[in-house]
């Protein structure tokens, strides 16, 4: 897993002010491995770093949470699978095609209790990225999710998604295997799960791709993730017909969890650790936990029925239009 | 300026769009007489065009119709009634690109003289009645926004209410950005309503026209019991040029085209625009009779 307390590497543009000071903290160092004690001047200069990354993190603008929301460091789901639960086996396949590394799911225990967790699967290192596609899920990773959510539901477990994805990747082979269809059937089986069904978007929340296993009873958001129709990028590009209009793009469309939970299309923000999630992946985990925990608690007095009503309430209502 | 709802000015706006077509017509300019086929570049008769249902006569490329072509195409004359006609589209994010979404908005509506991208209503196919909803490119593309899955949700529940069979013709280039992430939603919406119908038990049918993509395909495009395609439509998830610049490779012949689908088994018909209402009679008569 990614190194937790990341210092001057994988700063964002907008962290550089931190650069300084973390600068000054090396050479400070360095004199102490030369017998000084600069431990005082250490801590108080870190303490500045915490100060000043409050301040930047106030105000940040979409632009900035998407680049959060991609961070190299920023936990995968599997970083949150090992964080949060206890007995995990991970199960792959969609028993018809392959396994798709992109898109992962297991039964483990949360708090004790078992659950069914499923998620995009991205990475810290090129490596890893290409291993799995860039969290881009294949018709199998789909179908895979569908599967196991069936499992979930004759076990009668609660389902968590964790989403985190740039979308349904767009290849030849995921066409000639049907995306579409894959993501069109987990859309309609979803809407009909007897269990308690909650997603969590965790990073980026790719259009159809973060959909696809994305229809819970309840959607939570982290504060710096992004969820979207279309990627900043190319919005600017087909509607802007310039690329680099991203930030103009990332502002217009409300893709902040700020700007969804406005729209109802969210039920809550799961707040992050200063810095994002990356800055402390721990921290970012117990949130989840304990927000997740709450609404699997509440979602668990609703009978099957009553769930699959709950959910159909929730995505009925979705839409602003005028009728006269 | 005296202030005018938006109908008012809508029924203005269309009745001077009118009378300039009306001098056009009156001019009969020689342009609108001939039209040279977009795939084997023939030199087509319009009114020979419009005989052969918009299919080129000499290499069976079928051009896109409207839909009110289209419902004349496939439903007993007079039979189609419109449901929920005045439900329209709004900016609620305040989305601009080269123009603003409620200038766009306006602006198809007049080109189009649509209200929206998808007609839907009850009518009769061979005397069977049916509820139908028909998406219409000309309006932004096809796009699904609020009104396009509210509208295919309601006739959805419409067909729950009556037992009608629901059939629904695509042709749309996918979500609709300038409503950001409520179009995305009606994926969700739409693909909920489908799975209600099919747990009444009606059959929903799906009659897939060039181009369907996107959003649209990844959702109510593709949950039909039956899925007809007219021949040659381009049909799928990604659209080319993404898949292009994703992959860096020129894509096969024929790649996500109606044939292509039915070969890969997303398609369980291809079926020429003249026979397109006999073999939906037979598929609702299997339900029917």
């Amino acid at each position: 897993m990614a190194e937790a307390k990341n210092g001057i590497k994988n700063l964002l543009e907008f962290e550089k002010p931190l650069v300084p000071i973390f600068k000054k903290i090396e050479e400070l160092k360095a004199v102490s491995a030369h017998g000084m004690d600069m431990t005082e001047e250490i801590k108080m200069l870190q303490k500045r770093i915490e100060t000043l990354r409050r301040e930047i993190f106030q105000n940040l603008s979409p632009i900035q949470i998407v680049q959060l929301a991609r961070h190299i460091l920023r936990p995968t789901t599997l970083d949150y699978i090992n964080m949060m639960v206890e007995d995990f086996v991970e199960l792959r396949g969609d028993r018809n095609y392959g396994d798709d590394p992109a898109l992962v799911g297991g039964v483990g225990r949360l708090n004790g209790k078992p659950v069914l967790v499923i998620g995009h699967q991205k990475g810290h290192t090129t490596k890893e990225l290409l291993a799995r596609n860039f969290g881009m899920a294949n018709p199998e990773g789909y179908r895979k999710a569908l599967r196991l959510m069936r499992v979930a539901q004759r076990a009668n477990r609660p389902i968590i998604s964790l989403v985190d994805t740039p979308g349904a990747y767009p290849g030849i082979g995921a066409e000639e295997r049907g995306q579409s269809e894959a993501i069109a059937k987990n859309l309609r089986e979803m809407a009909a799960l007897t269990v308690p069904f909650v997603t969590v978007i965790t990073g980026e929340g790719g259009s159809g791709g973060a959909l696809g296993i994305g229809m819970g009873n309840r959607v939570l958001m982290l504060q710096y993730s992004i969820y979207s129709v279309i990627s900043p990028e190319g919005c600017a590009s087909i509607l802007f017909r310039d690329a680099t209009r991203a930030p103009e793009a990332a502002t217009a469309s409300k893709i902040t969890a700020k700007d969804l939970l406005e729209f109802d299309v969210i039920d809550e923000i799961i707040k992050e650790p200063v810095g994002g999630a990356h800055n402390d992946p721990s921290a970012s985990a117990q949130n989840i936990q304990v927000s997740v925990t709450k609404h699997i608690e509440e979602l668990s007095k609703l009978s099957p029925r009553e769930l699959i009503a709950d959910r159909y309430r929730k995505y009925r209502k979705m839409g602003i239009f005028i009728e006269s | 300026m005296a202030k005018i709802s938006i109908h008012e000015w809508f029924t203005r706006k269309k009745k001077a769009k009118a009378e300039t077509e009306a001098v056009s017509a009156r001019l009969d300019i020689p342009g609108n007489l001939w039209i040279k086929c977009y795939k084997c570049s023939a030199t087509l008769f319009i009114k020979d065009l419009e005989a052969n249902l918009k299919v080129c006569p000499k290499c069976n490329y079928h051009f896109k119709l409207s839909s009110a072509e289209r419902i004349k195409l496939l439903c007993d004359e007079g039979t189609f009634k419109e449901l929920n006609a005045e439900i329209r589209s709004t900016d609620f994010l305040g989305f601009s690109d080269s123009q603003p979404y409620q200038k766009r908005i306006e602006d198809s509506m007049l080109k189009s003289n649509l209200m929206e991208a998808v007609i839907t209503g009850e009518g009769q196919v061979s005397s069977i009645p049916v509820a139908l909803g028909v998406m219409d490119f000309s309006f932004m593309g096809g796009s699904m926004g609020s009104v396009v899955g509210e509208k295919i949700t309601r006739i959805a529940e419409h067909g729950m209410e009556h037992k009608l069979p629901v059939i629904v013709v695509t042709a749309s280039g996918g979500a609709r950005m300038q409503e950001g992430i409520m179009s995305l939603m009606q994926m969700a919406k739409t693909s909920a309503a489908l799975q209600r119908l099919r747990e009444f038990g009606l059959p929903y049918i799906v009659i897939l026209t060039d181009p369907t993509t996107g959003g649209t395909t990844a959702s109510f495009a593709m949950l039909g019991d039956i899925h007809i395609a007219e021949p040659g439509a381009l049909i799928g998830f990604a659209g080319p040029r993404v898949i292009e610049q994703t992959i860096r490779q020129k894509l096969p012949v024929g790649f996500q085209r109606s044939e292509f689908l039915e070969s890969h088994g997303m398609v369980d018909v291809i079926v020429n625009r003249k026979d397109l209402k006999s073999t939906l009679t037979k598929i609702l008569r299997f339900y029917k009779d």
